[in-house]
């Protein structure tokens, strides 16, 4: 599978045919889930109505965890494997859990104030999050600190695979330290302690929030390859030989037809 | 929101900013490299 989308022609054709379809699911699922968030659900007997922005605090935090942990395995197959597009998966997810990880340090604060009566505390959950943001930046930084594009994202590869010992840390945190932020209830041994009621809209936010994660990142690396092309062609003023039909993907340095 | 909205609205708010930005900016940028690369190899002479 991960051979046969190594051809970027081939990826971007999949991913042209896929997109409409991912991008309608999210808008759909996303459009639900905040009817079911903010009207139809519940509010909680103790946190009142402030429980909504647990329909978006939650789900953002699992995709920046999940975007991070994405970007560590495609790092790691780049260097590995030197596949031709985890390179570009790496780097075109990083904004996106960028993204989701300031949502969910934002919405957390929001809920905090009236619930803990602070806006931040220095607990080992908020700190390891906060972490997790500071290697998104310091990631896209790295990637974009090099005039060879290929160092670039060597040296981000490492720092990715070097910060996935965060992501043990935040989840276990409510574990291993005395925390205010409260342990898990969804995902944790012995099933969720969430009432339905409030764990369906929660679901159907995170299924929204994935599908949003998928269409931006095939959108980010369709855009990351188009400009490589693009840049080949102003270079040299014309593309390399291709083989539309095979299966190995070609450089796109041009007068040489390598396959890679 | 029972007391709770000068907390839930600005949630959902910068949530919306956000990645609605994000999405917007995304999708404006890929139909503009698409737009240019498909003009260029117009103009090279080659076409996908």
């Amino acid at each position: 599978m991960l051979n046969r989308f190594a051809n970027p022609a081939r990826f971007m054709r999949a991913s042209g045919a896929v997109l409409p379809w991912v991008r309608t699911a999210a808008a759909c699922m996303l459009a639900l889930g905040l009817v079911w968030s903010l009207v139809l659900a519940p509010p909680d007997y103790q946190q009142g109505e402030s429980v909504r922005i647990m329909f978006i605090h939650v789900p953002a935090a699992w995709m920046a965890l999940s975007a991070y942990l994405l970007i560590a395995i495609a790092s790691a197959v780049a260097l590995v494997w030197r596949h031709p597009l985890a390179e570009i998966a790496a780097q075109a997810a990083a904004p996106i859990g960028a993204a989701f990880t300031l949502v969910c340090l934002a919405t957390g604060s929001l809920w905090g104030r009236p619930m803990w009566g602070a806006w931040w505390v220095w607990d080992a959950r908020l700190t390891s999050v906060l972490v997790l943001f500071f290697l998104y930046l310091g990631y896209i930084a790295l990637v974009n600190a090099f005039d060879d594009s290929s160092r670039g994202a060597r040296a981000g590869s490492l720092l990715a695979l070097v910060g996935i010992v965060n992501l043990p840390i935040i989840k276990f945190s409510v574990d291993w330290w005395n925390t205010l932020h409260q342990p898990a209830s969804v995902l944790r041994l012995g099933g969720p302690s969430i009432d339905r009621s409030l764990l369906l809209p929660l679901l159907v936010m995170w299924a929204g929030f994935a599908l949003l994660f998928l269409w931006l990142l095939l959108l980010r690396m369709r855009i990351a390859l188009n400009e490589k092309k693009t840049r080949a062609l102003r270079l040299y003023g014309q593309p390399a030989a291709r083989d539309e039909e095979s299966a190995a993907p070609l450089s796109v340095v041009p007068g040489v037809a390598v396959k890679l | 929101m029972g007391g709770y909205a000068g907390f839930v609205w600005p949630a959902y708010g910068v949530t919306t900013a956000v990645l609605g930005g994000l999405a917007l900016v995304s999708w404006r940028r890929h139909r503009r490299s698409g737009s240019e690369l498909l003009d260029l190899q117009r103009r090279v002479g080659t076409r996908e």
